[in-house]
């Protein structure tokens, strides 16, 4: 029993936090909160069933297709909409809210709804580890996430474009004062983040069938794991990933399934209600609160 | 010439100089000028639930969801001109609900007394819950709000307190037909003038100044947490009295008083509308929930739909139609040479 415990949680914990790792980079480094993170991951999903369905490719060609559409699908979002909202927050949200919604929904009426849409498992099979069972699917995903995780962090921190958005993220008038483009830097943070909601609709949803709900729970995830964690904090990610990854399977246990959701949501209020920054939250400790 | 070469330039209409101040009164023209887009407005909104033959019950109950929304917007106005801006009016909404439905299926109370008890009750609990979070600004108190009712449907639905999924049925009704429509359009105005007077007055003030600058404020030796408390609790009450009232209405409280419609239809009302004066939340509702109840044949489709105004107008419109509106009406336009 606990081995299952220790390494669902753990799946659990990733798939938590590649979810919300474009939401996070998003919010962080441009302050925009991209409300439409799950119309998004959504989207990814069906954009790569319909290419290996429909068009017959092999996922190595969708999947790349996938991320590359869904990324510049951001940007264009970026460029269309929110680049005349900017710094409005409350606009912001709306507009990508709403936008989101349109997207959900609109695969609603299309009639998205059967239980034929899934997406293939990277690796067919599974293995032991102790007395638990766990397929080869289950582990890419922790290794897909810990592999975005670490590329993020590579490009945050060691390429020049990433060191500009983070620029950005920190001081805007100083970053524009040394040549960093505010919208510029808002768009590509808007495309990454997007091309990670895709990469992680790839990844996470051949474990179940593609279903519209999917999309509003990725939001309350993805809202979930950044306030918890702080903003723009990779560290903080992690921890509010394995610490909401193991509260829930531990709450579906020993509690009911439904439970999880609850925790998502206790998760974003207790937090918001008694440490406002997250747990590693940095810069914007001033600035949430008087 | 060039349209680069010029510039539009806004300037009163004449008859807008001339009713701005005791003249108002020197003829029929300027006092019709002031008072009748105002008098058209309410006139028909007095006239609607006489002309029940004519427009059905259907769309007479469509005019009590249209002033439950209005109600909501209302309050949402009042939380935003303090600097809050809730993503969630389905908490206050629901609070109202699920207190006058816990009141009168336990003490068996008349709605007559259920209405005022849930209203102010609904409110209390609601500041009470909020009043943690009151040190958040911006997006932050946004997903606070966001997340309580949504949290409140997981908790009801998974330990099936206050009825669970089912919710509380079979609650006392009001009195139905006109009185009803009636009482629910005095309260709406009545919240509505006086919202404006309040916000003219040093109160409403000191509450927008909160907003523009809460430092200076401070400064000032006023205490921003309790001033922002009272907001909460004022704003909270036409929300929670419209989720009582409609309660009564539909002998039911439960959990989808809670759900995210709630908290959409009001933010929507008040962006097409436009944030600020009174009018402006009343003109956003009284378009779109009509609006709404029309594509109802249309399936999920009109959440698109619904989705794509919220988007053109945040992106196109920021204003709103009511700001937009009153510029028309009270400005003309023209193209001046660039000097």
């Amino acid at each position: 029993m606990l081995e299952i415990i220790l390494i669902y949680g753990l799946v659990s914990a990733s798939t938590l936090m590649l979810t919300a790792l474009g939401f996070s980079l998003t919010f962080g480094l441009s302050g925009v909160a991209n409300f439409a993170h799950g119309g998004m991951y959504l989207l990814a999903g069906y954009l790569t069933w319909a290419l290996l369905n429909e068009l017959g490719l092999p996922l190595l060609a969708a999947a790349p297709i996938a991320v590359v559409g869904t990324g510049l699908l951001g940007a264009l979002i970026y460029q269309v909409v929110l680049r005349r909202v900017r710094g409005i927050h409350l606009s912001e949200v709306v507009a990508t809210f709403a936008i989101g919604v349109a997207i959900l929904e609109s695969f609603r009426w299309l009639g998205f709804v059967t239980y034929d849409f899934t997406l293939p498992v990277f690796f067919e099979g599974s293995t032991t580890i102790g007395s638990a069972v766990v397929d080869y699917h289950r582990i890419s995903i922790v290794v897909v996430a810990l592999a975005m995780a670490g590329l993020i962090w590579v490009f945050t921190h060691y390429t020049k474009t990433g060191l500009a958005l983070r620029g950005m993220a920190q001081d805007e008038y100083t970053a524009l004062a040394v040549g960093v483009e505010s919208d510029w830097a808002a768009m590509v943070s808007m495309a990454l983040g997007s091309a990670l909601a895709a990469v992680a609709a790839i990844t996470i949803l051949p474990l179940g069938i593609i279903s519209i709900n999917i999309g509003y729970d990725v939001l309350l995830i993805s809202l979930a794991v950044t306030v918890l964690g702080g903003i723009e904090s990779t560290r903080g990610l992690m921890a509010a990933s394995l610490i909401l990854g193991y509260a829930t399977v531990l709450a579906s246990n020993y509690l009911a399934p439904h439970w999880s959701e609850i925790i998502y949501m206790a998760a974003i209020v207790l937090t918001l209600i008694f440490k406002p920054s997250g747990i590693f939250g940095k810069f914007k400790e001033l600035e949430e609160r008087v | 010439m060039p349209s680069d070469q010029t510039r539009r330039e806004r300037i009163d209409r004449g008859i807008k100089a001339r009713t701005d101040d005791v003249f108002a009164v020197s003829s029929w023209r300027n006092i019709l000028y002031l008072t009748l887009p105002r008098a058209v407005a309410i006139i028909a909104l007095l006239s609607f639930p006489l002309l029940r033959i004519f427009v059905g019950a259907y769309w007479q109950n469509v005019l009590l969801i249209t002033l439950a929304v209005s109600l909501t917007a209302l309050s949402w106005n009042l939380l935003s001109s303090v600097g809050l801006v809730s993503l969630g009016q389905a908490l206050f909404y629901g609070a109202g609900a699920y207190t006058t439905g816990y009141i009168s299926q336990h003490l068996g109370l008349s709605p007559f007394l259920t209405i005022p008890l849930g209203t102010v009750g609904g409110a209390a609990i609601c500041t009470l819950l909020l009043y943690p979070v009151l040190r958040l600004r911006g997006i932050y108190f946004a997903l606070v709000t966001f997340a309580m009712p949504l949290l409140f449907i997981r908790v009801i639905d998974a330990t099936k307190i206050l009825g669970g999924a089912e919710g509380m049925t079979g609650l006392p009704a009001l009195p139905s037909g006109a009185p009803e429509l009636y009482a629910l359009i005095a309260v709406t105005l009545g919240v509505a003038y006086g919202l404006q007077r309040l916000m003219d007055s040093d109160y409403g003030l000191v509450l927008q100044a909160i907003k523009d600058n809460d430092r200076s404020v401070i400064a000032s030796g006023i205490n921003i947490q309790w001033m922002k408390a009272q907001a909460v609790f004022m704003a909270a009450l036409p929300a929670t009295f419209a989720g009582t009232f409609v309660t009564h209405h539909y002998q039911f409280a439960g959990i989808s008083t809670l759900g995210l419609e709630n908290s959409i239809l009001p933010l929507t009302a008040v962006i097409v509308g436009g944030a600020g004066p009174s009018a402006g939340a009343l003109v956003g509702a009284f378009l779109l929930v009509p609006l709404s109840e029309a594509l109802r044949a249309f399936g999920t489709l009109r959440v698109v739909v619904y989705s794509v105004v919220l988007v053109v107008f945040v992106v196109g419109l920021p204003e709103g139609i009511f700001h937009f509106a009153k510029r028309k009406y009270q400005q003309f336009e023209r193209r001046v040479d660039l000097e």
